[in-house]
């Protein structure tokens, strides 16, 4: 790779293609950190087996829906299959994560909901590869591969999915915020619990739902990995778990529409990566940004100083 | 003395309370050092694997437990240890630099690596800081996975030199296992003098409070170096000593694994004491290496373990004295 083809327009678009594509995801699974973070002040670290759920849900309805020859006649409607009951799945283990691994130590000190949520982590990880015996598992391929031409460009149908979708979750879970009774009483216990629950507000019920939302959108991110990338397996948690976070971070945690332009900034600079590095290294990308915002800018880009209220 | 709860309480228990408090780990030692022949080889070994561990888990505690600061990247200083040694003794690049001269190198290189780690990263806190520690670890790993043609990639490094004084080499497990042995014993006199000292008072003061520490007239930021330094420097010496005694060294040894399982076995064994340290590397190490047997669930069993042990006894199995002692405010 090198620095020319920065030059030819069709190399650029279809990388910042990627870049949206690869940071709508991001944004996503960022959403669950951020609103979690934002309501309990913890990092929710086993948030990215979550999606990996979500990711494994949808392979396994996918693929019974392919066996029965259902896929191949409705796909819109195996894909939203898929995607409801990866969703229904990754919600019912977040409340029971919540319930199990963080309820008993919201008065803890600062060390062990974190330990606990690095086990709890570890523990899905290898309930996942149990079930699945540690193999690589081929997503269904139930998406038509065609291509929009636009002149010289063309993008595919997927990624057009895939960004318009992400761009859609994330305009839902900003209205759900802004405009419904239960989003206002979200934002009050991030405010404030103590005083959240004197105006009657039911904290613990708050904080299921957060987890709730929170995995929803994990678990629509897990489909749309497994489709995209065609592969995964039980480790696939991990990397997009700390990338998300990244993305979370730079947008400033606990803010909502900084996690959406962290997602992007993060999947951009992920794909415009590898005209100046070799393709091996994309994953230091994430990383390197990490610490250079945290050491530069530690609220983000639109958030509020918290690396060292933390 | 007798205690006046308990009236009862046997002469030999009063015998235990009223020994000179060397006793206990004299006696440990001298146990320690006469285990191998009593135990055979493959116990030896697993006894030694634990003792790296203990010496990881002795420098950790120096940056957790002493200095309260969370580092989730620990795996790099030991990769740092274990590569640089393999390095510079192994015919990869021809050079053969000899074990005991390489020791200072390789502490020294580690502690460097703790300093660069720590100048950025001096103002995070808590999970900010665990996740950027993690970064690190994870940015020395796949560099050491793709740097080819210094690393060897993940092929890792073969046949590196084994230590030797004069014509006598280290080849079996008895031999490393009083390597480690002495290893363990000079770490965990360095922390024991360093918990006590000035220091180790800064240190505890910060974990505490920072900013009524900083105003004691603590200079936080070179206290907090500090720990990364000496911290990074225990691992570099666990490092050199697993690269001797495995003779070849890949990019998988040094995972985030080898990170968490070193935070866990301080924090399960109670955080801020040896013999916590100690008694965590045996339940966390030493117990999976019996279990082989059933070795499909023991991570499952780990991920829960730790988990139960949050929820139920955050503090670890021993505390040590002082924390005992100290004020915590829930907060």
């Amino acid at each position: 790779m090198s620095l020319s083809l920065l030059s030819n327009p069709e190399v650029l678009v279809d990388q910042v293609v990627n870049g949206l594509t690869i940071g709508g995801i991001y944004a996503l699974i960022a959403m669950g950190y951020t609103l979690v973070y934002g309501i309990l002040f913890m990092i929710n670290f086993a948030h990215g087996e979550i999606f990996m759920f979500g990711s494994f849900t949808g392979f396994f309805v996918l693929s019974a829906l392919v066996q029965s020859g259902f896929a191949e006649r409705f796909v819109v409607l195996s894909i939203l299959t898929a995607l409801l009951g990866a969703m229904a799945v990754s919600s019912l283990l977040g409340v029971l994560l919540e319930r199990v691994a963080y309820r008993p130590l919201r008065k803890a000190p600062r060390l062990a909901p974190l330990i606990s949520a690095i086990g709890a982590s570890i523990f899905l990880q290898n309930v996942m590869m149990l079930i699945v015996k540690a193999r690589m598992q081929i997503y269904p391929d139930v998406f038509p591969e065609d291509f929009l031409e636009l002149g010289r460009f063309s993008i595919s149908y997927f990624q057009i999915f895939i960004i318009l979708g992400s761009i859609v979750m994330m305009a839902g879970l900003v209205l759900f915020i802004r405009k419904t009774k239960t989003g206002k009483a979200m934002r009050a216990v991030a405010e404030d619990k103590d005083a959240a629950a004197l105006m009657g507000v039911n904290v613990d019920r708050i904080i299921v739902v957060t987890f709730v939302v929170g995995s929803c959108l994990a678990a629509v991110a897990g489909v749309m990995v497994g489709m995209y990338y065609t592969q995964i397996n039980h480790m696939m948690g991990f990397m997009p778990g700390i990338k998300a976070f990244t993305a979370a971070v730079l947008g400033g945690i606990g803010n909502v529409a900084g996690c959406m332009v962290g997602g992007y900034v993060l999947g951009i600079s992920e794909a415009f990566s590898v005209f100046f590095l070799p393709a091996q290294y994309k994953d230091v990308i994430a990383f390197s940004l990490l610490v250079l915002i945290l050491i530069f800018r530690p609220r983000g880009i639109f958030g509020e100083v918290v690396s060292e209220r933390a | 003395m007798v205690s006046h709860r308990n009236p009862g309480s046997s002469a030999l228990k009063h015998a235990f309370r009223t020994a000179p408090s060397w006793i206990l780990p004299v006696g440990l030692v001298i146990g320690l050092c006469v285990l191998p022949p009593l135990v055979g080889n493959y116990w030896t070994h697993v006894l030694a694997y634990i003792g790296i561990y203990v010496m990881l888990g002795i420098g950790l505690n120096v940056v957790v437990g002493f200095a309260g600061l969370l580092d989730l990247g620990y795996v790099a200083f030991y990769a740092i240890g274990a590569y640089s040694y393999a390095l510079l003794a192994s015919p990869q690049f021809g050079i053969h630099i000899p074990f005991w001269a390489m020791i200072p190198v390789c502490v020294f290189l580690a502690c460097l690596g703790g300093v660069l780690l720590g100048i950025p990263v001096l103002r995070m806190r808590g999970d900010y800081l665990a996740i950027v520690t993690l970064g690190f670890g994870e940015i020395i790993r796949i560099m050491l996975n793709n740097l080819d043609k210094v690393t060897n990639g993940p092929k890792g490094l073969l046949r590196i030199d084994p230590p030797s004084i004069g014509s006598f080499e280290f080849s079996t497990p008895t031999h490393y296992y009083y390597l480690i042995l002495a290893g363990c014993l000079l770490s965990a006199f360095i922390a024991d003098r360093l918990n006590n000292s000035r220091i180790g008072r800064a240190w505890i003061a910060m974990r505490e409070d920072q900013d009524a520490a900083a105003l004691m007239g603590i200079d936080v930021l070179k206290y907090k170096l500090l720990a990364f330094a000496i911290g990074a420097s225990f691992a570099g010496a666990g490092g050199i000593i697993f690269a001797a005694r495995q003779g070849s060294i890949f990019p998988d040894d040094f995972s985030l694994m080898v990170s968490i399982n070193v935070l866990c076995l301080i924090i399960i064994g109670g955080m801020g004491s040896v013999t916590g340290v100690i008694l965590g590397a045996v339940i966390l190490i030493g117990v999976p290496e019996v279990l082989r047997a059933v070795a499909l669930y023991r991570m499952l069993a780990f991920g829960a373990l730790l988990v139960i042990m949050m929820v139920f006894r955050p503090t670890g199995f021993i505390v040590s004295s002082r924390r005992k002692l100290e004020f915590h405010k829930e907060s």
